[in-house]
């Protein structure tokens, strides 16, 4: 994967998986790190699940006994002089972490997080909140503004139209510099 | 900066496509994109953005775009299966932007299921 918009959704996937009706992505930029936390309140896993997590053999897939998922995740960041964390509780929810060195050369590109959310929405019993800030300037996507506002936020027409107005956000956050 | 407040202007503006659940939902077309990392790593996310474009620039009605998990043959993702009420499921495999949009196009606009693009017996 050559985004971390794309590990953001494949992380944000497990979330689903794991039956959360809340994830929160949280993009935080400074001078000099980058740092993403994916939390979420869904089933969470045991302290044995957790220590295993970030090795390619330990997966809750019955189609296959891999799972790539969180290793290629913390690979990502410890490739760019950032750190990896996961943090879980049976029953409350689970909050991965992963900070970047935003100047090193090995840094993956941020790519299309709109996209990401895009896909993510439509997710129907699923409510999504992104807070996305550089420098102390962002902004904050909720979909459950969206939903009291009576906007099914499955539907095409809609996130598209949302989808094009986080992308317009995030060029507004970032200045016109590619993060 | 846009606001939900921006979302909702437009929402006044094009009500019949953004309007709370409709009851098209027993009706409705669904087109299921796998979201797993096999799929996500082959392209899943662009495919589910340009089926979401092209329904929505089509303003096509009853039609929707979900996602699952893996369905156990990552090799052959980008997958899309294609669910139209009364009729048997379609899967495609190894799909890109442009076959997505071939797909509304012909399967759901017109009727025509993609046999090149679908799933064989291999």
């Amino acid at each position: 994967m050559r985004e971390l918009a794309l590990h953001i959704l494949d992380i944000a996937e497990n979330s689903i998986a794991a039956s959360a009706s809340l994830v929160e992505i949280e993009v935080a930029t400074d001078e000099k790190v980058l740092t993403i936390t994916v939390t979420d309140n869904g089933k969470g896993m045991d302290e044995e699940m957790q220590k295993r997590v970030a090795e390619p053999w330990a997966t809750t897939r019955k189609t296959r006994n891999i799972g790539l998922g969180l290793p290629f995740w913390k690979l990502a960041a410890e490739m760019a002089g950032g750190a990896f964390s996961i943090r879980s509780k049976l029953g409350e929810g689970t909050r991965v972490k992963a900070s970047f060195l935003v100047d090193c050369v090995d840094r993956a590109p941020m790519g299309d997080l709109a996209a990401t959310i895009a896909a993510l929405m439509a997710a129907e019993n699923t409510d999504f909140v992104l807070r996305y800030s550089r420098k102390g300037e962002g902004f904050v996507f909720d979909t459950r503004e969206l939903k009291a506002a009576g906007i099914d936020v499955t539907r095409p027409a809609a996130i598209k139209l949302i989808r094009d107005m986080i992308r317009e956000n995030i060029i507004i956050t970032d200045g016109g510099t590619v993060l | 900066m846009k606001t939900i407040a921006d979302i909702m202007a437009i929402k006044e503006k094009m009500q019949r496509e953004i309007i709370l659940r409709d009851n098209l939902s027993e009706n409705e077309t669904r087109l299921v994109v796998g979201m797993a990392t096999c799929g996500i790593s082959a392209g899943a996310r662009a495919v589910f953005n340009a089926l979401v474009d092209e329904i929505a620039v089509r303003n096509l009605k009853g039609v929707k775009v979900t996602r699952s998990g893996c369905l156990g043959m990552c090799k052959l993702e980008p997958i899309v299966e294609v669910y139209v009420p009364g009729q048997e499921k379609i899967t495609y495999i190894r799909v890109d932007a442009e076959k997505a949009k071939k797909i509304i196009a012909s399967h759901i606009v017109n009727g025509n299921v993609v046999e090149e693009y679908m799933i064989t017996n291999e």
